[in-house]
């Protein structure tokens, strides 16, 4: 389709709007996966970092991105998976953590708030914003999540943990 | 190879992770209730997902067209070097927590270490990796003063898994030639040094628990080496099944 070079930031909008697979309110932008996007050595060289080592999401947004590339006949880019500086629940944008709540997962808190990982005691029920909530598992039903109990509306939820 | 040392060294670490990831995933539907079922399995990926970056990272080292497949899938049994600790089968629950605890213990002061590396590619992997295994130690530490303080039975068992377990734990803090070369570089972690720090942790669970530290001084040693246990083999068989009966199958 477009064969003239395109400066990096608007490569790096072309595919900033990519939705998370597993949450799908938020893009890959919104969640800081991805990181960067630089033209160098006549290619575009793009930097996608992961939120837990294991994600699966990886080869899903991997697969996205060379497809929207693709479709405007940009074949000169280096996709990378960086580590560094490791990915942080700091780097979601106040946006971002309000798109959660609304989807119904309580945001992350900053994580200067939960210097022991389990301390996450004041997590806030996105449905009715109670306060009375308790862990019902470290581990929900993805990586980046944990399970609570609300005991004022009686629901369960996930919380996104701090990372 | 010029990085045969790093190689190894990598590999290692890579294999305690694939090892541990695998008998977490046998729990994968068998889990005492549903949470903890989703606990384990998630606990099992997070290690398999370090095993990948650390593999495919140990490929690029052996400077051999491998893939990070053929060195997890195709090895022969004492070509693994994981600790002896992490191939221990789940004989019962407090086996799985025990195990668990005493690796993430070892686990957290390992990594919080190699996240300053000279390396810039393990101390990467290890800045990633030190938030996941804070979890898998609040999470075993949690369990093992649930247990040790919960009933009559439940301390048994606890007891029972802590002793059957505790003479794999020293093997932990092991260095050899490989990491006396790589800790003068900056590179590598001088665990030795860890064991007391190990051992003052542990205790205080168990204090909370109400558990005691076994008075047993007999210690395993070998997995580093690849002289493994009779366990690793029935693991190896299942790990391995479809990349044998399948070379190079892809989903």
């Amino acid at each position: 389709m477009v064969n003239t070079k395109l400066n990096s930031n608007h490569v790096f909008n072309l595919i900033s709007e990519i939705p998370d697979p597993e949450i799908p309110v938020l893009t890959i932008k919104d969640l800081g996966i991805l990181r960067d996007v630089k033209w160098m050595d006549n290619s575009y060289q793009i930097d996608i970092t992961p939120t837990y080592t294991a994600c699966p999401a990886i080869p899903f947004i991997s697969d996205e991105i060379k497809r929207i590339l693709n479709d405007y006949g940009i074949q000169n880019y280096k996709l990378s998976v960086v580590y560094e500086p490791a990915w942080s629940t700091d780097l979601l944008t106040t946006e971002a953590k309000l798109k959660l709540k609304q989807y119904g997962i309580a945001p992350p808190m900053h994580t200067s708030c939960a210097k022991k990982l389990d301390a996450s005691k004041q997590v806030q029920c996105p449905r009715c914003n109670s306060h009375k909530t308790t862990l019902l598992s470290q581990f929900g039903s993805t990586a980046c999540k944990a399970l609570y109990t609300c005991k004022s509306c009686k629901e369960v939820f996930d919380y996104f943990k701090c990372h | 190879m010029n990085n045969s040392e790093l190689y190894n060294y990598t590999l290692r670490l890579a294999d305690n992770a694939l090892i541990l990831g695998q008998r977490l995933s046998e729990l994968c539907s068998k889990g005492p209730f549903l949470e903890e079922d989703l606990a384990q399995t998630n606990i099992a990926l997070d290690y398999i997902g370090r095993a990948q970056s650390l593999y495919n990272y140990a490929a690029q080292l052996s400077g051999k067209p491998l893939s990070e497949d053929e060195l997890a899938y195709r090895r022969a049994e004492n070509n693994y070097y994981n600790v002896l600790l992490v191939e221990q089968p789940d004989e019962d629950f407090a086996h799985t927590i025990a195990r668990q605890f005493f690796y993430s213990v070892a686990d957290c002061l390992f990594y919080a270490e190699l996240t300053k590396s000279k390396n810039e590619t393990l101390a990467s992997i290890a800045k990633k990796v030190i938030k996941e295994s804070k979890y898998h130690l609040n999470h075993s530490s949690d369990w093992v003063k649930r247990l040790g303080g919960g009933t009559e039975l439940s301390h048994e068992k606890m007891q029972n898994a802590v002793n059957a377990l505790w003479m794999y734990t020293d093997e932990l803090f092991e260095i050899d030639d490989i990491e006396h070369k790589l800790i003068k570089e900056g590179v590598a972690v001088n665990s030795s040094n860890h064991k007391s720090l190990w051992l003052a942790e542990v205790t205080e669970v168990f204090k909370e628990a109400g558990l005691s530290v076994p008075e047993n001084n007999f210690m395993m040693t070998g997995g580093r080496s690849g002289n493994h246990s009779e366990h690793f083999g029935h693991l190896l068989s299942e790990l391995q099944y479809l990349q044998r009966a399948y070379p190079d199958a892809t989903w």
